[in-house]
């Protein structure tokens, strides 16, 4: 196995970070329907947060991206 | 042509008026271009919009005054009071970075955001602004905020190291979420957007309709990452302005 399909098994692994991301926005707005659904009053004044939130999870996955890319066109 | 088809050829920087200053390479490149549009676009807006300063607005002045009320409130939310000299940095960043990632949606154009230089130039004056903030309004006390309160003091050899580390990690979390961001986005776009080609007319509508999908959802990030971007800038500036929350 040459360096280059190391390289490229490594930058593979790197998208297995996908999976937390994954769970962590599905956590996100599961939890808003089943509170919006209590409180439906509320949801407004969370849709901020609730984008935040988002916005912070899906950042995850691109420092993944960033190493998977570094591996395929830096090393 | 195998070059033309490489998804991340937008992100190439050319020159447009080379320019060198004492071996420094200074050249208005399409970078600095759109950055100047960005500008334009964004003064053009707001003394366009605020010249009869009606008080029943029009389309432009409501826009200008959206975008005021907007940055107005998160920096009233986030930071409170002790947080209004720190709006015309705030709102300037915000427009910014707003601008320019939206753009970056216009065909042919270029993303300024989607370079880590440019996001990392941001995060660092940010950064360094609100460490000397912080230690203009509280002096040696500022130091305080690494060591967390009620703690019994063995476990603060461990936390102490964390809290430091995790403040001088915020530049580099921060440019590289928009950059990453914006250059994940448009790699994408241009990945579907091939799909198209290569599929041809039988099957190609259905990567098409995935990037029109796509672009909406680009537009949508373009907004959040500025949002997230001034946010966190708010955050930081509320650590520094108020040390006891």
């Amino acid at each position: 196995m040459g360096p280059e399909a190391a390289k490229l098994i490594g930058a593979g692994l790197a998208t297995i970070a996908l999976a937390g991301v994954g769970v962590g926005i599905g956590n996100i707005f599961g939890n808003l329907i089943a509170g919006g659904l209590r409180n439906p009053a509320a949801v407004p004044k969370i849709m901020g947060n609730v984008f935040l939130g988002f916005a912070l999870t899906e950042a995850i996955a691109l420092f993944a991206l960033v190493v998977a890319l570094l591996l395929l066109f830096v090393f | 042509m195998a070059e033309a088809h490489n998804p991340l050829e937008q992100f190439q920087i050319k020159r447009l008026v080379p320019m060198e200053v004492a071996g420094v390479d200074v050249s208005f490149t399409n970078s600095a271009l759109w950055m100047v549009i960005a500008i334009a676009l964004i003064t053009a807006l707001m003394v366009y919009g605020m010249r009869r300063q009606a008080l029943v607005p029009g389309r432009v002045q409501s826009a200008a005054e959206m975008a005021y009320e907007f940055v107005a409130n998160m920096l009233q939310d986030n930071v409170g009071h002790g947080g209004k000299p720190y709006f015309p940095f705030v709102f300037s960043l915000f427009m910014f970075i707003l601008f320019a990632n939206l753009l970056g949606m216009v065909p042919y154009s270029f993303t300024t955001t989607s370079h880590i230089v440019v996001t990392f130039a941001f995060a660092i004056v940010v950064f360094v602004g609100v460490t000397i903030i912080g230690f203009a309004l509280h002096g040696m006390h500022y130091l305080r905020l690494f060591v967390p309160s009620g703690v019994p003091w063995p476990f603060l050899f461990l936390l102490v190291p964390i809290e430091l580390l995790s403040y001088l990690i915020r530049p580099v979390s921060l440019s590289v979420r928009l950059f990453a961001n914006m250059l994940a986005g448009h790699t994408m776009l241009k990945v579907f957007a091939g799909f198209v080609i290569s599929l041809g007319v039988l099957l190609g509508w259905a990567p098409l309709a995935f990037v029109a999908a796509l672009t909406g959802l680009e537009i949508l990030i373009a907004f959040l990452q500025a949002y997230v971007f001034a946010v966190l800038s708010c955050i930081y500036l509320n650590d520094a302005v108020h040390m006891h929350h």
